[in-house]
């Protein structure tokens, strides 16, 4: 079975509603979220989530369509496929 | 979440601030079904099957690169060493097949091809002594064609009269770009013990022994090795290798990761991870500032070569665990141009060149992107090339190098190479000469493989 599952990590100043307007782009993108870790580290919001996404070629799409959040409220939003963490930390 | 929050911030920390990256992609393309008579057939076959096999690589590499978050830096080509296919060609011929090989590479947007190369540790074939005669005016007129010569290893012994010949290649090649530094000897290494499968230039080739086309994978981090030790200052060298040995396989797994799904997408077979500790010009991607963290206060001061060999075996076994296919040169490379801290080490006089020789004795590979006064003699190189290709082929071990006579610099000026090639300070071969040594030519013998003490 195909892995179509990637981590979505957020990092930036905290304030009001980030986690809304993330997830308000992935509703939008029909992405499903299977877990969400989120914490203050030095006053900056730090989350991650595990997504999942529809096929492998979505994710530069996914990546475009999180642009408008990214610099309204000057976050920093990666994505990477989840492989890269299954094959770095287990064996 | 099946991987826990810290984890993923380790991963994300070492791209983002540590300089994870994958090095190199490199192509391997066997050329020997172009051979030719007809040399201008021969140049369409070759342009033809590079540009085809190779089309995809670096939008491939790209984005997968962008779907893993981790930068593939460098997309590579190498091929058959070139001299197998001038059996029956000119110098003209060689000169004009290298160019050809430069627009290949220059359409499919790579950076660098290797493989403009002979393999003469025990004798030279008509192809052979085409592409040394060529090689000169090729590595000069080409922008990314990329050069070596093996010319020793611990089977056969030392082809001394090739390496007399390699002197004056090298001279030469400089001679013919002064005004750019003699930037085509950068482009150039001499091997003992060369591996046919290193994805990494100036010495990348297709090996006689590999498969029609081959994607090898290079990895690289010093900056996470240096990071991670700066966390543990206290540790013991026991525990400092350990430190590394899992940095080390936490990259290479990385690694391998990203390559098998360039290589599937590509539809080329995946050939080997090589997880060298590859330095750049970046803040604190330096293989000498590691060997400061273990404790030494400039690199080239005693223990530096005790702290090399450390760092070198870990890297192997934290590399050789995490992937089935480790391969290449895989170990530490210490150019000096491209790495920060042996610059400084150099300019503080704590290295040398015999350090450096030294050196090459427990790293992975040899003297690489050393500038050197340009007034050195031919035979002085040559003599240069010898000790190194005597300490590969006793060690059984890689050894190469890789210098670039600067005309018109002198000791301790510094040299700008531009680019990915960093800058270095010219450093002065010994006065004394080694004409006679290297006049007498022939062949230094095969070392005993017994009795090795």
């Amino acid at each position: 079975m195909p892995n179509n599952r990637a981590v979505l990590s957020v990092v930036g100043k905290d304030q009001v509603g980030i986690i809304a307007k993330v997830t308000a782009v992935l509703a939008d993108n029909n992405v499903n979220v299977l877990d969400i870790s989120q914490t203050i580290l030095q006053d900056f919001f730090t989350m991650m989530m595990l997504i999942e996404i529809k096929d492998k070629e979505s994710l530069e799409e996914l990546h475009a369509a999180l642009d408008p959040v990214r610099n309204e409220m000057g976050l920093k939003i990666d994505m990477q496929r989840e492989e890269i963490f299954q094959s770095m930390h287990r064996i | 979440m099946t991987i826990a929050f810290q984890e993923i911030q380790e991963t994300i920390r070492m791209i983002q601030m540590e300089k994870l990256d994958i090095r190199t992609v490199t192509m391997g393309i066997s050329l020997r079904d172009c051979i030719d008579r007809d040399q201008e057939n021969m140049r369409s076959l070759v342009y033809e099957k590079i540009t085809s096999y190779g089309a995809a690589l670096t939008t491939t590499a790209d984005k997968v690169a962008t779907e893993y978050g981790i930068p593939i830096v460098n997309k590579r080509i190498s091929i058959t060493p070139v001299a197998e296919l001038l059996g029956n060609s000119t110098k003209e011929d060689a000169i004009a097949l290298a160019k050809t090989l430069d627009k290949a590479a220059a359409d499919i947007n790579v950076d660098f091809i290797g493989g403009f190369s002979a393999l003469i540790h025990k004798g030279v074939t008509k192809g052979d002594k085409v592409l040394l005669d060529a090689l000169p005016e090729a590595l000069s007129q080409t922008e990314r064609v990329c050069g070596s010569v093996s010319a020793a290893t611990t089977k056969t012994g030392i082809n001394m009269d090739g390496v007399k010949q390699l002197g004056e290649i090298i001279k030469k090649a400089s001679e013919l770009t002064a005004s750019q530094n003699g930037i085509a000897c950068a482009k150039f290494v001499v091997f003992c013990n060369p591996a046919e499968d290193n994805p990494f230039m100036a010495g990348a080739f297709h090996g006689a022994g590999e498969q029609e086309v081959v994607l090898n994978v290079g990895v690289s981090g010093p900056g996470v090795v240096l990071h991670a030790l700066r966390r543990y200052p206290e540790a013991d060298l026991g525990e400092v290798s350990d430190i590394i040995k899992r940095t080390a396989f936490k990259i290479t797994r990385a690694g391998e990761v990203v390559g098998r799904e360039v290589a599937e997408r590509l539809k080329v077979p995946f050939g080997i991870m090589d997880l060298s500790l590859a330095p750049t010009n970046a803040l604190n991607d330096s293989v000498a500032e590691i060997l400061e963290e273990i404790g030494l206060e400039r690199v080239g001061t005693h223990g530096t070569i005790a702290a090399l060999a450390l760092m070198n075996d870990a890297v192997k076994k934290g590399g050789a665990m995490a992937s089935s296919y480790v391969g290449g040169l895989s170990g530490a490379f210490i150019p000096v141009s491209e790495d920060n801290g042996m610059i400084k080490g150099i300019e503080d006089k704590s290295l040398t060149l015999s350090k450096l020789e030294a050196m090459t004795c427990v790293c992975s590979v040899g003297l690489d992107m050393i500038a050197i006064n340009g007034n050195s003699s031919a035979a002085s190189i040559s003599g240069l090339i010898a000790d190194e290709m005597a300490i590969g082929m006793i060690n059984k071990k890689t050894t190469a190098v890789r210098v670039i006579p600067v005309a018109g610099k002198k000791e301790g000026e510094m040299v700008e190479f531009g680019g990915l090639l960093g800058r270095a300070p010219v450093i002065d071969l010994n006065p004394f000469s080694s004409d006679k040594f290297v006049n007498r030519g022939g062949r230094i013998p095969a070392p005993l493989q017994a009795l090795i003490n």
